[in-house]
């Protein structure tokens, strides 16, 4: 015992950090760690390492840990594993008390894990793979302000997926002219329009005079079609006073959703999610910046770990990638993201890239966006891989048309349903999709111009973040 | 939004027949052949038929008309592909006799026989009694009928006792609702349900007699006699055969005289009195080796004596 | 105008046999099937009137077509919907909900403008239909 407290530098193994016989408590926060650690640094040291500068440790030992119940408060790593096919990288599993957070707060979970330990030298890169958030913790959250249930029931829209668009040009319409295109596209039959991540209020539009017009859009196209309809008021500021204010204002008038911008932050989030549960208002999700720190498979933080956190914060709509669009998008790792957002009890899955299992207690799913690079032409795919508890949006897809907005609007819903009304038949939506597109076609002329125009685009690279276990290429042409 | 004004020719209100089996892709040419036997192979007749068989004691009038009923259905088949017959065959049966003679058992075959012949998509057996389809106050009867039958769509609606369905003379009874909501359904929907209405012979003949609209629908009479001695015996034989126990020589002779006077006697059930009987000589059977001493083999555990028959009542009087 | 609510009015009417079919489906998923109908189309009017209790334990699709053309046939002028309901725990609400008829006349809906302060309006929709009392509210 003497040697372990006297003054000086010892290794974080030696310290309680590496703890390979711990068994995880069912109140235990798990982390998963895909750890490089620098040459020399055995993995245990480096696990070790991860375990305690997420937690307790500094880097020479101090006589004041001796007036704590030291011990409890520690980071345990429990296990370290090579990475298949790799000789310089391992995972490492941390196990930490529940004390060591504070109840219902992401800004606390985020700062305690990710926010000293990416910088160390002893690593030569660190990335958060995945967390298992423990029933105890997870409900000290809201969760999700409605939920994927809740929501379907406030449209009253059941049984496909949703549609959406963002307005594009990104910038530089005004008001007026912004109020047309979403007039046009939710007249043409999309159930919502969004405002893009960086239109806040700019020289250009405002942002109330941009809530205005887009609410009249709202209102003349809920008459014109009987339905509910939504655009995404983006009410993201640089204050909270701020954002408070324009939601308010969205919420006099009568929008049903709006939107914030993950460069808000955690706190700022939080916020608005309980803002969007007391006022009856869903909470959309752009996950902006987001792909500076979880696209590269070496560093950073997992998308899925984001989505925990999001899903934990109380958001009911969260970008989660599209496989066959142009952002990144491995299937696996994809649908790990899925599974995240909308299941309620999800099982470890390497070919998902999930490595606990998460038990959400009844918390709400997180109804998942799509968007970035899609078009009707794959709406089969669409179907097939993301499945029907998700919001599909078409911005170029709609705005693209060359019978105008309103018409690429149509195409995109004709699409849907005529897929979903096909695989509820028992058709394989991968191999027949096609016939089943331009069978719908035939009825539908705006599908039909849709088709001709964007039928063969794809987007073809691949992966830079993909599962372990199976080297998965991204979708080929014609699959 | 542009939308080409077009209305797909819908079926809708006032046609009848829905759910008809999907129209022929085109009736065979005249010089066509059709080879049966391949067919009946085919739709797995024999299967059901051999279980029938096998399952069931005697009956042999009953059999022997499954398989008639089978042979039509196929001939049937074979002469709408010639465009020779339109329409579903009416399917609805009668099982008359006394309880305990295979009532249920055969509703059970004939269910998954006209599924594998294609004339039932889903071959399920729904078993009611007058109870499940009538109720006590004005509009209770309609939703437990209709409930009953949507249940049974795709399958077999097995009425045990229909004849409770109609109370004459009694005019605060809904049965008589239940009875025209049936009626409809049989009429309307041949492709979708088959009706099986069974109980007692003579009362099923009143019953029918008093609504001809009822007996008119019913295609299929089935009779299903009482078991006789040597039938009883085998049931029993064949029942036991199934619990691993056996009769020795002599318990089958005092099995025989049991049965031969427990016939005689009121309320016997057929094959559900041998069970009763069958169960309560296994009682008997443990308790004597219960109280015997000394070692007991296998063939003690399997082996019922006349003294677990002899303690019956019946041996009494 | 053609009100589009439902999860395939985008698409040509469904015959008899594609309704059956979109019965299948949902009955193969062990949902309870119910029969709604209604004369006024306002979106937020959730609750139809319910021809008869939903249908549970149903086999076949052939009863739940039944009650549909017994709906139109009592009701022809009215909108008429299924709706399955999906009973699991994370779920428990409507699955699956689409139109099964229409008026063959729709008036569609008036949008109400309230002005209020700056230029703020208060949009309401009105069901043009709801005008006239009910039961006659989509005779010629």
């Amino acid at each position: 015992m003497t040697d372990r407290w006297s003054a000086g530098v010892l290794h974080y193994a030696e310290m309680g950090y590496w703890q390979p016989d711990y068994v995880p408590k069912p109140s235990d926060l798990l982390a998963a760690f895909r750890v490089t650690p620098q040459a020399g640094v055995p993995p245990e040291e480096a696990g070790a390492a991860v375990a305690g500068e997420s937690s307790t440790a500094t880097w020479t030992v101090v006589w004041t840990d001796r007036l704590t119940a030291y011990d409890h408060y520690q980071g345990k790593c429990y296990s370290v594993e090579p990475v298949p096919g790799r000789d310089d990288q391992y995972i490492a599993r941390v196990a930490y008390d529940l004390d060591l957070f504070e109840e219902g707060s992401i800004a606390n979970l985020s700062s305690s894990i990710i926010g000293n330990v990416f910088g160390f030298k002893a690593l030569r890169a660190l990335r958060l793979e995945d967390m298992r958030i423990p029933p105890h913790y997870a409900k000290t959250f809201q969760g999700p302000a409605h939920g994927i249930v809740m929501e379907r029931e406030y449209l009253s829209k059941f049984g496909r997926p949703l549609l959406g668009a963002t307005v594009k040009p990104k910038l530089g319409l005004s008001a007026r002219n912004y109020g047309r295109v979403v007039f046009e596209a939710l007249k043409g039959g999309l159930d919502f329009t969004k405002d893009d991540e960086n239109i806040n209020s700019q020289p250009f539009m405002r942002w109330r005079d941009r809530f205005l017009h887009c609410m009249e859009a709202v209102g003349k196209a809920q008459a014109e079609t009987g339905e509910i309809k939504g655009h995404y008021l983006n009410v993201t500021a640089a204050t909270m006073e701020d954002m408070y204010e324009r939601a308010e204002f969205a919420k006099e008038l009568g929008s049903v959703i709006v939107m914030v911008d993950l460069t808000a932050g955690y706190t700022a989030i939080q916020s608005m999610a309980r803002w969007a549960r007391r006022n009856g208002v869903l909470l959309h999700l752009h996950r902006a910046g987001h792909s500076t720190y979880t696209r590269q498979k070496e560093h950073g933080v997992s998308f899925r770990v984001i989505a925990k956190w999001m899903r934990l914060a109380g958001v009911d709509h969260l970008h989660a990638g599209t496989v066959v669009g142009k952002l990144e998008g491995d299937p696996g790792t994809v649908a790990g993201f899925y599974d995240t957002l909308r299941c309620h009890q999800a099982e470890p899955d390497p070919a998902k890239g999930l490595y606990f299992e998460q038990d959400w207690v009844s918390m709400p799913g997180v109804m998942p966006v799509a968007s970035g690079g899609i078009h009707a032409g794959q709406m089969h795919q669409l179907l097939h891989y993301l499945g029907e508890d998700v919001i599909l949006q078409f911005g170029g897809g709609t705005i693209g048309h060359p019978q105008g907005i309103a018409a690429g609007a149509t195409a995109n819903r004709v699409a849907l349903e005529a897929m979903v009304k096909a695989r509820n038949e028992g058709r394989h939506l991968l191999a027949e999709g096609p016939d089943i597109l331009r069978a719908a076609a035939k009825h539908s002329r705006e599908l039909d111009m849709a088709l001709s125009t964007w039928g063969d685009v794809t987007f073809d690279f691949e992966s830079t973040d993909t599962p372990d276990v199976t080297a998965v290429p991204t979708l080929g042409r014609g699959a | 939004m542009t939308r080409p004004g077009f209305t797909l020719a819908r079926p809708g209100p006032g046609n009848q027949d829905q759910g008809q089996e999907p129209a022929a892709p085109g009736a065979l040419a005249d010089d066509a052949t059709v080879d049966l036997t391949a067919e009946r192979a085919g739709a797995g007749v024999d299967v059901v038929l051999d279980a029938l068989e096998s399952d069931l004691v005697g009956l042999r009038p009953v059999k022997t008309r499954v398989r008639e009923i089978a042979a039509l259905l196929l001939v049937d088949r074979a002469r709408s592909r010639f465009g020779l017959s339109a329409g579903a065959p009416s399917l609805h049966m009668g099982f008359t006799g006394n309880p305990g003679t295979g009532k249920t058992t055969v509703a059970l075959r004939m269910a998954e026989l006209l599924h594998r012949l294609g004339y039932l998509r889903r071959g399920q057996v729904v078993s009611v009694t007058r109870d499940d389809l009538v109720g006590q106050y004005v509009g209770h009867t309609a939703p437990r009928t209709r409930d009953a039958i949507n249940r049974a769509m795709g399958g077999v609606l097995f009425i045990d006792e229909a004849y409770y369905l109609y109370r004459a003379g009694n005019e605060r009874d809904y049965g008589q609702e239940s009875i025209e909501i049936l009626l409809q359904y049989m009429e309307n929907h041949r492709a979708d349900l088959v009706v099986i209405m069974a109980g007692y012979a003579d009362r099923m003949e009143t019953f029918f007699a008093s609504n001809p609209g009822l007996s008119s629908r019913i295609a299929h009479h089935l009779e299903f006699p009482d078991y006789s001695l040597d039938e009883l015996a085998a049931i029993g034989e064949l029942m036991l055969r199934e619990q691993r126990y056996r009769l020795s020589a002599a318990a089958e002779a005092t099995f025989r005289d049991y049965l031969q006077r427990r016939m005689t006697q009121p309320r016997f059930a057929n094959a559900r009195s041998v069970r009763n009987a069958l169960e309560r000589a296994r009682l008997r059977h443990a308790n004597r080796l219960i109280a015997a001493d000394g070692a007991l083999a296998k063939d003690d555990l399997m082996r019922l004596e006349p003294a677990d028959f002899l303690a019956s009542r019946v041996f009494a009087s | 105008m053609r009100i589009t609510q439902g999860t395939f009015s985008y698409l040509p009417e469904l015959t008899d046999e594609e309704i059956t079919s979109q019965l299948g489906y949902a009955l193969g998923r062990g949902w309870a099937v119910s029969v709604e109908f209604t004369d006024d189309p306002h979106p937020r009017n959730n609750y139809w009137d319910m021809w008869g209790l939903p249908m549970f334990d149903l086999a076949d699709a052939a009863g739940v077509l039944h009650e549909i053309n017994e709906c139109r046939r009592a009701c022809p002028d009215r909108y008429i919907r299924v709706c399955a309901y999906d009973s699991r725990l994370g779920r428990q609400t409507v699955a699956l909900s689409f139109l099964v008829n229409r008026p063959a006349d729709e008036p569609g809906f008036r949008l109400g403008r309230q002005e209020r302060a700056d230029r703020r309006v208060r949009f309401t929709i009105h069901p043009y239909a709801l005008d006239r009392p009910a039961g006659t509210r989509y005779s010629p």
